[in-house]
């Protein structure tokens, strides 16, 4: 897994690099969808023309991999429903915490920088 | 113009409304919060609300990112966002008043993508549970959905936000029919859910804001869109919406109610509810 950066920003250029898989994480706001996801993950990736980047980043689950791959935590956080994953386990991802201790975190009022 | 509500949309919010959860240790101090601008709001009932909010890539995608759009439909969709509809009424339009809206802005140099198919998410159904939670088989008012780009970088900056607001209020202040309309803006406050600075939350700009959005929203304006994810987080540069609803309120508001809370789900919540005093007529007579 990649080092996470501080802030991830969707910029244009990141939305051009991004497209393919932001736009599958988007498909997946449709029932149907979902279940064909499920059914067979590769295939879903190939049809939507992950690049293998892409598609081992999804397979994987490595949510910091999408992010540096140009994906938008608006779309990834759908993949991240279908997997009953919360934000707080996304939040636990990239901060290199458990779930508990990134939801103790929030509930003593949040992480503060600078 | 009635009123003017500012409100998170955080999806969580609604969420526990729809599974009653709002009794809860973790929700009661939000809710709590909320109650007295609730009661004033029900009080004072809108016919239309104008709700400023963003999509989160459940009706607009990467194939076409609209700065500002306006919702032209007879009736919105729910949108399922992954995990099924949200169980609400569907939201009716006020196409009539959609249409002079984009218009008299258009007449005004902002260029509005317009939406006479959009299906609305968590950013403008949360909103109207924040103000009615309980509707029953319909939403107390229309809506005109108002759309922002906030997702995709270089979001429109806040001081054109704010333009925008002032136009909008000029727009529904010359609607010719008696209409009581209340303005949304939505988002906030602060808060990141991406990178390693996932979980932050910025008290000290979040009070900040809170005040000068009355005060002094051209300090608001005046930050950069920089600023704003430095200070805020990533996507804490949702508040330029609430610029969007305060410039259309204009000058003359009362504070009725504001509430901050930490945390809801990964972020800071707050509720801001302004009374229009009074819209100032073109001859410069106030209205009451």
């Amino acid at each position: 897994m990649s080092k996470v950066r501080d802030n991830y920003v969707l910029d244009v250029s990141a939305g051009r690099r991004g497209y393919a898989l932001n736009r599958m994480c988007g498909s997946l706001t449709d029932p149907e969808n979902r279940r064909r996801f499920r059914a067979d993950e590769a295939a879903y990736c190939d049809a939507y023309g992950l690049s293998p980047e892409q598609k081992r980043a999804i397979l994987e689950r490595d949510w910091t991999a999408m992010l540096d791959l140009g994906a938008s935590i608006f779309y990834t956080v759908k993949l991240a429903m279908v997997d009953q994953k919360s934000v707080q386990d996304l939040g636990a991802v990239f901060t290199g915490m458990t779930t508990e201790e990134f939801t103790a975190a929030m509930l003593a009022g949040g992480r503060r920088f600078g | 113009m009635i009123w003017g509500l500012a409100t998170s949309h955080v999806p969580a919010i609604g969420a526990a409304i729809d599974h009653d959860k709002t009794e809860d240790s973790y929700w009661k101090p939000l809710f709590d919060g909320y109650a007295p601008a609730r009661r004033w709001m029900a009080e004072h009932r809108p016919d239309v609300a104008v709700i400023v909010y963003n999509d989160h890539a459940n009706a607009v995608g990467m194939d076409l990112v609209p700065a500002f759009g306006i919702g032209t439909a007879e009736s919105y969709e729910v949108a399922d966002e992954g995990w099924g509809p949200r169980p609400v009424p569907p939201v009716i339009g006020a196409p009539e008043l959609s249409e002079h809206l984009v218009r008299e802005l258009l007449d005004e140099s902002f260029d509005i993508a317009t939406f006479n198919r959009l299906k609305v998410d968590h950013g403008l159904t949360v909103p109207l549970s924040v103000y009615c939670p309980d509707p029953g088989d319909a939403w107390p008012c229309a809506v005109v959905p108002v759309l922002v780009n906030v997702l995709q970088y270089p979001q429109p900056t806040a001081a054109r936000c704010y333009a925008l607001g002032q136009a909008l209020g000029r727009a529904i202040r010359s609607y010719p029919r008696d209409l009581k309309v209340a303005v949304f803006g939505t988002g906030g406050m602060s808060h990141q859910l991406a990178g390693a600075r996932a979980g932050l939350i910025n008290e000290h700009f979040d009070r900040m804001f809170l005040e000068e959005i009355e005060h002094d929203p051209e300090s608001l304006a005046a930050l950069t869109r920089e600023d704003y994810i430095e200070q805020a987080g990533t996507e804490g540069i949702e508040l330029i919406m609430w610029l969007v609803m305060r410039g259309a309120l204009g000058d003359n508001i009362a504070r009725v109610h504001d509430t901050y809370h930490v945390p809801v789900s990964n972020t800071a919540a707050a509720l801001a509810l302004f009374e229009n005093l009074g819209d100032e007529a073109d001859d410069g007579r106030v209205a009451a």
